[in-house]
């Protein structure tokens, strides 16, 4: 094996480009599978024997949570690669990551205010779970604060990259508080060993909307890539002939 | 239809956690175009410039 493919991702007008190529690819899919979950999940799985209709809220709440921790996973493995080899595509990715991470995981803890205040009678309490998603919010709001304070490029990457790839001993914290601790909220139903807890009619349209927000986030973060790229980039040879044209 | 919308009781909390999730994707979708347009603007503005670094 070759390592050819691995160079090229180090190369700023190949991930450009190749970037703008695939983005149709995974926007349009991740699309069509949130609305096909969105009818699945509010039209066609049965309301729950114990929450009732209130159990929808899942199908916005897991998948906000999945992406708040997909996506630190790899801004810290962006940010690692950026280390170890001095990639620079590899930092504007993990630079990338950090606004839309930060926003899930606002919209995660929103909605798990919302499904709390029903289920539980609290909008928040100080638990394992709901404690350390507040923190991970705070990680990339100080990922995203230490790049703006810092003005020098290299300097901004590489102090952000420590402070994303330690942050990262939070996201199994996170995953496992439910089973670690005695938590509020309730044990995963899907990320288990073993089968799902969740019937079929109410599973399918989760594991669709989590299919689609994945496929959503790479097509929203190669758009943001390239505008990384364009801002790092800004008198190569290339970015001229590519405007030039 | 108006059942649909009452939501068995939990309309309250079940719409607006599709409101604020779908808008944070919605608003993530415009905040990644915006960075992008800029981005060009500023390089073609750089390049009509002499293609110096401003």
């Amino acid at each position: 094996m070759t390592w050819t493919w691995f160079h090229r991702l180090g190369s700023p007008p190949h991930v450009y480009r190749l970037a703008r190529l695939l983005t149709p690819w995974f926007a349009w899919p991740a699309g069509a599978l949130i609305v096909v979950a969105l009818y699945g999940g509010l039209v066609l799985a049965p309301p729950d024997y114990q929450q009732g209709d209130g159990f929808r809220i899942i199908y916005m709440h897991a998948p906000a949570a999945w992406m708040s921790l997909m996506v630190y996973t790899t801004m810290a493995v962006a940010a690692a690669v950026g280390l170890i080899w001095r990639m620079k595509v590899a930092h504007a990715v993990a630079a990338s990551c950090a606004p839309i991470g930060a926003s899930f995981t606002f919209a995660a803890l929103a909605t798990g205010s919302l499904w709390g205040q029903p289920m539980w009678g609290t909008w928040w309490e100080w638990d394992p779970r709901l404690t350390s998603e507040l923190i991970l919010l705070f990680l990339y709001l100080g990922y995203m604060g230490l790049r703006g304070a810092i003005e020098d490029t290299q300097r901004a990457d590489r102090a952000s990259a420590v402070l994303a790839v330690v942050g990262v001993v939070n996201v199994p914290i996170i995953h496992y508080s439910v089973t670690w601790w005695n938590s509020l909220h309730q044990a995963p139903s899907v990320m288990r060993l073993g089968k799902p807890t969740l019937s079929s009619a109410m599973l399918w349209p989760l594991l669709t909307m989590l299919l689609g927000f994945t496929l959503y986030f790479v097509a929203v973060l190669l758009v943001r890539l390239r505008a990384e790229i364009l801002g790092r980039e800004r008198s190569a040879s290339w970015v001229r002939e590519m405007l030039a044209t | 239809m108006r059942e649909f919308l009452g939501m068995g009781g939990y309309a309250a909390f079940v719409w607006p956690a599709y409101a604020v999730t779908l808008g944070v994707a919605l608003l993530n979708v415009v905040w990644a175009r915006r960075a992008l347009s800029r981005a060009l603007t500023a390089a073609r503005r750089r390049l009509a410039a002499g293609g110096g670094d401003a």
